[in-house]
């Protein structure tokens, strides 16, 4: 079988196959290598010889160390020849066999003397060959010479040291350092490219130098770069200084601003292209400042070359989430697109239209994407359905054209992510929009009547059992889902059953009718098939007492309370014993998604669309520490810990940070020390709390720290009590207390005798934040009107003056220690009014909603009226207390 | 964004999607078969457009590349989705022009292999470790060009007057037009 496949078919497809490098094997080729070591080298052969090596290490041949060594010392031979086109081969095998360090030194006198050669190409790539393998203690060594490089009247040579100078800072700064004076003068080379690589090596020298980075930006923006790539960078550095300056508080007119702009009258796209961008990112970039961009980018848009539509439309697209009336104008040109060739400029022009698109173009707009997406790949046909979804929901008049698009697509050939995200945009717009229902639900019918993903069809029909009941006809759907019984693998069947139980409970009339259809399916051949159909029928024959109804509508609708990847980390911690699973210690605490974008996925019923992969929360593991403490046992269940709070600055002799847990009766305070000082063991280490402004709290024990030892973190800590389910605040301050013990660093032992020291540490507060969960709910207003309006409270607060909207939804956020739902935290930046929805459970186990209502005026003072409803009024009482202290 | 334009790789494929040559300059594929199947999702994704007389230019993993095709060759250049396109494009354009002096104007893959260290060369003047050292296609044919002096060599001076002339033709036409 050792025969190769040889083609049979006509000898032109021989000729086309032809390569040099057949049947190129890696054993011949470094026996071939043997001719390095000739005593009279021949360069011609040689030369082949390496770039049949080359080839075969950029086809991913891999040569063992044994095998790189031999040939890299007999590489080393060549340098005798006088050849220069050897000597560049030479050059390029070096840096791919990336010798280890032993060898490199066998090459460094030969590279070093190619380094002061007469002949330029000599010069630059010993330079670049060189600085790719030494080490430090050589690059010392070399360092003159490489400063001389620099400054080299050749630009190759001048570009080569200082792009070896950009990857040397990484390895050895210290050195790299030293040469600014040199790199300073290649900002002032002629040379575009000596210009470029010179200001990159500058800006990267002095990066944590604000002030130094700061002076550069300021004398080159007027006007001393020439080279567009240097412009380019020079464009990034000035954005950055933009960015800090905002930072450090310094408002009013926005410096270097007209730098950027002016840019944009720039002759290389390049240039226009990377200021236009850069003016886009600008925090909080006003529309006026933002006009002269777009105005470039939507001329771009008709170039005829496809980089650039695709980056104009790029760029739009991601202005159009923030800023969406600014890219109106463009809306013309970004229509023409959609036919462009290229389809990523299609599917970017498609998702921005519908962003910015207005209610009365909706219809326009679908009719050209129906033709589009026949003929485009499944991920971009994605990427459509979810800015179609984000459409629906803006416009929810519109509903009935974007459904049929919609469930015309669901009908068409798609892989299983496309369905599923037609799916769940189907569903959410049903959630969303009342009316959509009936028909919507059809669409989902017809679909599981012939759809071969079982997870798309146990989802839809679980979600059928709630909705369906609900509409005005159920009975139509019992059909569809009747079939599946017959038609289906036993996952499906088993979700039908279900389903058919659901009706049956909650629509009395079709109760009989399902129950014949139910015991049909105790014959099923699957097991789970059968126990569900005899458990919903015996639920079924209920005697109809108001009990029993409840529990089997507990059972039948009631939601896990807790986070999926919650309960799934509990179950696979939990140890098979004695005592049963308790699902009440499952923590109920999701780890908040900080993006924007993840909240839209919070947005969709948890019945359809993946778990959230939510990371395991450190909850379970500070429970699992603190009741391993005998101390803290008889405190009961953990209610809640905050993140760690830093009570030092970083890179102090010792770090200490605190976590608080809160209890119902007690608060413990964990403070997480580590030593960094390696010459020096810490003992006893113990906080001494001062609680003086913390009326509430009485200290009632303290663990200290035994021992510790340099960088392995310990942990000390203190107890209080405080009344029962009462949300005390207060203020402590800290002081950490230790003895020293000088460490031998040679040997690692500790002295004997110890001196006692103590250290100063921030001071900690606890908030009412503290005593909120964030607990999110997966649809608010459900959740909302089923609590009890009466007890909703509301009031009305003045902020006073806030940089933005957004600035004071955080501070509300953070001082009420809730979670946002359906990502009604992020501000459109432009808003002048928002509403951000809040849920939580308070200590105690109460949930509460916060509905609260921003409006900000022209001179910024912001006003917000508060709507709280909690399943216990005095709770509703508390969170408006906290709203009023904070 | 603080850091120089950087390109993630450079890739010559031929039309069936088998590698000629690549470059590699980031760490994103660590193996050999992650590259290979990087490779294949490139190749497939483009395969079916024409990039034969602009560059063209499409998002594949949260990566920009741009690519050109000539005869049963297909050059490609990738970089970071904050990337500014227009600079990846004239990194592109370099190899792609100074490709075609080096071959004389016979780019096609037998042409290429033939003369592969030529290729690996280009690459080795157009980037070094992902920072762009050259994007003129003349300096980088000059610099990539400079062959033996050896009599016996394949290519010898000729190479360098003939490239010459090449780039002159090449300007005299792009004059022209």
């Amino acid at each position: 079988m050792a025969q190769p496949f040889v083609k049979k078919d006509d000898d032109h497809d021989d000729e086309m196959e032809y390569s040099p490098f057949m049947g190129i094997e890696k054993g011949a080729v470094l026996q071939e290598a043997r001719v390095f070591n000739d005593a009279q080298v021949d360069p011609r052969r040689c030369s082949q010889v390496i770039t049949k090596l080359l080839y075969l290490l950029n086809q991913g041949e891999s040569f063992t160390k044994v095998e790189a060594t031999e040939v890299f010392f007999s590489v080393t031979k060549l340098f005798q020849s006088k050849d220069t086109g050897l000597r560049r081969m030479v050059y390029l095998i070096i840096k791919e066999l990336s010798p280890s360090s032993d060898e490199v030194i066998i090459v460094t006198s030969s590279l070093m003397k190619d380094m002061n050669s007469k002949i330029d190409m000599y010069r630059a790539n010993a330079i670049r060959v060189l600085c790719r393998i030494i080490d430090g203690t050589l690059l010392t060594q070399i360092e003159r010479y490489l400063k001389q490089a620099i400054v080299d009247k050749n630009p190759v040579v001048s570009s080569a040291a200082l792009v070896s100078g950009l990857h040397l800072l990484r390895t050895n700064p210290e050195i790299v350092k030293r040469w600014s004076n040199e790199v300073q003068e290649g900002v002032q080379s002629r040379s575009a490219l000596v210009q470029f690589h010179a200001l990159a090596l500058l800006h990267q020298i002095r990066q944590n130098d604000r002030l130094a980075v700061s002076k550069l930006v300021g004398s080159l923006t007027r006007g001393s770069v020439r080279s567009p790539l240097a412009q380019c960078l020079l464009i990034r550095y000035t954005s950055q200084v933009i960015r800090d300056m905002s930072n450090h508080g310094q408002s009013g007119e926005r410096p270097f601003y007209e730098f950027l702009e002016s840019c944009l009258r720039h002759k290389a796209e390049m240039v226009i292209l990377e200021a236009a961008r850069a003016i886009t990112e600008l925090d909080g970039v006003t529309s006026r400042e933002l006009t002269p961009a777009i105005t470039v980018l939507q001329l771009f848009l008709s170039s005829p070359k496809p980089v650039l539509r695709f980056a104009a439309v790029r760029t739009l697209n991601k202005v159009s989430m923030t800023h969406p009336m600014a890219v109106t104008n463009c809306n013309i040109d970004m229509e023409s697109l959609i036919s462009d060739q290229n389809r990523s400029i299609a599917t970017l022009a498609i998702t921005t239209l519908l962003k910015t698109g207005n209610e009365s173009s909706v219809e326009r707009l679908m009719k050209q994407i129906t033709n589009f997406m026949s003929d485009i790949a499944d991920e971009f046909k994605i990427v459509v359905v979810d800015a179609i979804r984000s459409l629906c929901v803006k416009f929810p008049l519109k509903y009935r054209s974007l459904m049929t698009f919609l469930s015309n697509i669901l009908r068409e050939e798609g892989g299983f992510e496309y369905k599923r995200a037609i799916v769940d945009s189907i569903v959410t717009i049903i959630r969303d929009i009342p009316d959509a229902k009936e028909g919507g639900l059809l669409h989902l019918c017809e679909f599981i009547e012939d759809c071969e993903f079982t997870y798309l069809s146990t989802q839809i029909l679980h979600f059928l059992g709630i909705e369906g009941p609900k509409t005005s006809d159920p009975s139509k759907y019992i059909r569809y889902i009747y079939n599946r019984v017959h038609l289906e693998n036993a996952t499906v069947r088993a979700a039908a059953v279900s389903t058919l139980a659901k009706f049956g409970f909650m629509v009395e009339s079709l109760k009989p009718r399902i129950t014949v259809l139910l015991k049909r399916c105790i014959y099923d051949s699957d097991d789970e098939v059968r126990d569900r159909a005899t458990l919903f029928l015996s639920v079924l024959g209920g005697d109809g007492t108001l009990d029993a109804d409840k529990d089997s509508k507990e059972f039948l609708f009631g939601s896990l309370e807790v986070p999926l990847a919650n309960m799934e980390t509990s179950l696979k911690n939990y140890d098979p014993s004695e005592e049963a699973f308790d699902i009440n210690s499952v923590p109920k605490e999701v780890k908040s998604q900080p993006l924007a974008e993840k909240k839209a996925q919070g947005k969709k019923p948890t019945g359809l669309g993946a778990p959230p992969a939510a990371p395991a929360s450190g909850f379970e593991g500070y429970e699992r520490l603190l009741s391993s403490i005998p101390e803290f046992a008889s405190f009961g269940k953990l209610f809640k810990s905050s993140s760690p709070v830093e009570l030092t600055e970083a890179e102090t002799e010792y770090a200490v940070n605190v976590v608080k847990h809160i209890f119902d009766n007690h608060v413990v305070f964990q403070y997480n020390c580590t030593n960094t000082i390696p010459e020096q063991l810490l003992e006893r280490v113990n906080v001494i709390v001062d609680a003086s402004e913390a009326e509430e709290f009485s200290e009632i024990t303290s663990k200290a720290l035994n021992s510790l030892p340099y960088d392995s973190p310990g942990q000390a800590f203190v107890a209080f009590e405080k009344p029962a389910g009462v949300p005390a605040v207060g203020k402590f301050s800290n002081t950490l207390t230790f003895v020293v013990k000088e460490v031998d660093p040679s040997t690692g032992e500790a002295e004997d005798d110890g001196v006692e020291d103590e250290y100063q540490l921030e001071d900690l507060e606890v908030v009412s934040a503290d005593y909120i969960l964030k607990v999110s709910v997966s649809n608010f207003r459900n959740a909302w009107e089923s609590m009890n309006e009466e007890d909703e409270h509301v009031d009305e607060y003045g902020l006073g003056q806030r940089e933005s909207l957004g600035e004071a939804i955080k501070a509300v956020i953070d001082l009420l220690g809730m979670q946002p739902c359906e990502g009604t935290e992020t501000v459109p930046s432009n808003a002048r009014s928002h509403t951000c929805l809040l849920s939580g459970v308070y200590i105690g186990n109460v949930k509460v909603l916060v509905r609260a209502q921003f409006g900000m005026d022209s001179s910024k003072e912001i006003a917000m009226k508060l709507a709280v409803r909690a399943e216990d009024v005095s709770v509703a009482e508390a969170i408006h207390e906290i709203v009023a202290n904070g | 964004m603080e850091l120089p334009p950087k390109v993630k790789n450079i890739l010559l494929l031929d039309s069936e999607g088998k590698r000629i040559a690549a470059k590699y300059y980031s760490g994103d594929w660590p193996t050999n078969t992650a590259k290979e199947a990087f490779e294949k999702a490139v190749f497939s994704k483009t395969q079916k457009t024409n990039a034969r007389t602009e560059v063209e230019v499409t998002a594949l993993e949260n990566n920009i590349i741009v690519y050109k095709f000539v005869q049963d060759l297909h050059f490609f250049v990738t970089g970071g989705e904050e990337e500014n396109e227009l600079v990846l494009a004239s990194v592109l354009q370099g190899l792609f022009d100074a490709v075609n002096l080096l071959l004389r104007g016979n780019v096609d893959k037998r042409e290429a292999l033939d003369n592969l260290d030529l290729i690996f060369l280009c690459f080795d003047e157009i980037i070094d470790g992902g920072i762009v050292l050259e994007t003129d296609a003349n300096v980088i044919a000059e610099k990539a060009g400079i062959n033996s002096i050896d009599p016996n060599a394949p290519l010898s001076e000729q190479t360098i007057s003939q490239a010459l002339a090449t780039a002159r033709e090449h300007l005299t036409r792009s004059l022209m037009k």
